[in-house]
């Protein structure tokens, strides 16, 4: 059992914490963000951008990866202005992960916030800016306090997607043990190669994180 | 006499799956085999009517994994000696029906388009090479020999942080066909497939020679069949569809 625990490989968790965290920050931004559009805008075509957004929800993972690899690849459109321009490319490095992780996690932030939002009281944002309180500040002291709950219940979700998230990821990032192998690959790679007890160790911590996120999670929305 | 009719009918349309099943033989080869075999399993079925040949893809690491698990499998072929011995070792083959066919050679490549002109196997550590794709280690053979062959060239702890480790010898191919790649090792049969995408820099040495073997499925539920399917492989007619692919002669 000591033997096994020395031989336990923790670059994989930390790589994936790395990655979850990081893509869950943006989704959580971009969520916010569209998810306020959505709710409080008329903007024209609302539907169709929406629909465009939850995509990822719905499509198989090698579909994602394909159409990541197709835009941000040495040939693709936004991927090959990177590498010319700046020489930075989201291909075989945690980036990738990264952006893919973001993207499955979106969806999940965004139905939360869009509905959070709708739920909020407009009279009471009304009585606010009755009070003289500047838009952004109705916003910051008013509407988002009270979606808050709803965002945050959302956020965890996508948290627990990017932490998930292996298809795409292995499509656009790759393997690369330290650099981009998390735990999801990890297993996969030990399974592949025979390495049972790896793959059973590794899959035992990972579900015994993910289980404790998301009871303390719970603690927390709970409490409040 | 109606219903003896109507049973009789029955009974051979429900016979009928079964009899299919008889005569189906389900292959495990090596990934770099895909296209030769595709040609060879419809050249098999010609020449036994009767019989379908279904076809598993992978790196030979993945598919003794498989094999290993209990999949229902009558013919392994593989793409080194190392993992043929493993699955010998394990006693899921049958050594007796173990046999050599053919051979290949190991290549470096490069894309076609926007990447740096490598000519030597040092090239590869200088500072344009940024990554460079091989199989993985553990369970694709090309990644073994390229291994052997970098170590013998003293460069491969020096390329090593730049490895990109595929899931097979195809998937080597991708990355460096899409660019992805500044470099990739693949068989000089796999190369010839996209000529038009990649580049062959040269040919690498200092490893174990490149050889197939086949064998037979201990558990198999087809062993006359595919005893008859590794001997088709030694075939003149197998033979020369394999050297179209560019694959050698197995001595």
């Amino acid at each position: 059992m000591s033997e096994l625990l020395q031989q336990f490989d923790a670059a994989p968790l930390a790589l994936t914490l790395q990655v979850a965290i990081v893509a869950t920050l943006l989704a959580l931004l971009l969520g916010v963000a569209l998810g306020w559009a959505f709710a409080r805008t008329r903007l024209p075509g609302r539907g169709v951008l929406e629909a465009v957004c939850m995509l990822p929800l719905v499509l198989p993972p090698t579909v994602l990866g394909y159409g990541i690899l197709l835009l941000m690849g040495r040939h693709g459109v936004l991927g090959g202005w990177l590498r010319e321009h700046f020489n930075y490319t989201v291909i075989f490095n945690w980036h990738g992960a990264v952006l893919a992780s973001a993207l499955v996690a979106l969806p999940l932030v965004l139905k939360a916030a869009s509905t959070a939002f709708s739920q909020v009281d407009r009279n009471l944002e009304a009585a606010a800016r009755t009070l003289r309180q500047s838009r952004w500040s109705v916003f910051a002291r008013v509407t988002l306090p009270l979606a808050w709950p709803g965002i945050l219940a959302g956020t965890l979700l996508a948290f627990a997607r990017a932490m998930g998230e292996f298809g795409a990821s292995l499509m656009v990032a790759g393997s690369i043990r330290g650099q981009t192998q998390t735990a999801s690959m990890a297993i996969y790679d030990a399974v592949q190669s025979g390495q049972d007890q790896a793959a059973l160790l590794l899959a035992f911590v990972i579900s015994a994180v993910s289980v404790a996120i998301l009871v303390a999670s719970n603690r927390f929305l709970a409490a409040r | 006499m109606r219903l003896s009719r109507r049973l009789a009918a029955v009974l051979v349309l429900a016979a009928a799956p079964l009899m299919a099943a008889a005569q189906q033989l389900t292959v495990s080869a090596a990934a770099s085999l895909t296209d030769a075999f595709r040609e060879i399993g419809t050249r098999f079925e010609a020449v036994k009517p009767g019989t379908t040949v279904r076809f598993n893809f992978a790196a030979s690491g993945v598919l003794i994994q498989q094999i290993l698990q209990g999949a229902p499998v009558d013919v392994f072929v593989s793409a080194d000696q190392e993992t043929m011995d493993r699955g010998v070792k394990e006693k899921v083959l049958d050594a007796a029906t173990r046999r050599d066919f053919t051979s290949n050679s190991l290549v470096m490549v490069t894309p076609m388009a926007g990447a740096p002109t490598l000519s030597r196997i040092a090239d590869l550590t200088r500072p344009e090479v940024k990554r460079v794709a091989i199989g993985k280690l553990a369970t694709v053979p090309v990644g073994r020999y390229t291994k052997q062959s970098l170590e013998a060239a003293k460069v491969w702890e020096a390329v090593e942080p730049k490895f990109v480790f595929a899931d097979s010898v195809r998937q080597v191919l991708d990355y460096v066909a899409r660019g992805e790649v500044e470099a990739g090792f693949v068989y000089r049969t796999d190369a010839e497939l996209m000529k038009d995408k990649v580049r062959v820099v040269l040919t690498a040495r200092d490893h174990a020679p490149v050889t197939y073997p086949a064998a037979v499925v201990t558990d198999s539920r087809q062993p006359a069949l595919a005893r008859e399917f590794v001997a088709f492989l030694s075939s003149a007619e197998a033979q020369s569809i394999l050297g179209r692919y560019g694959f050698g002669k197995h001595d």
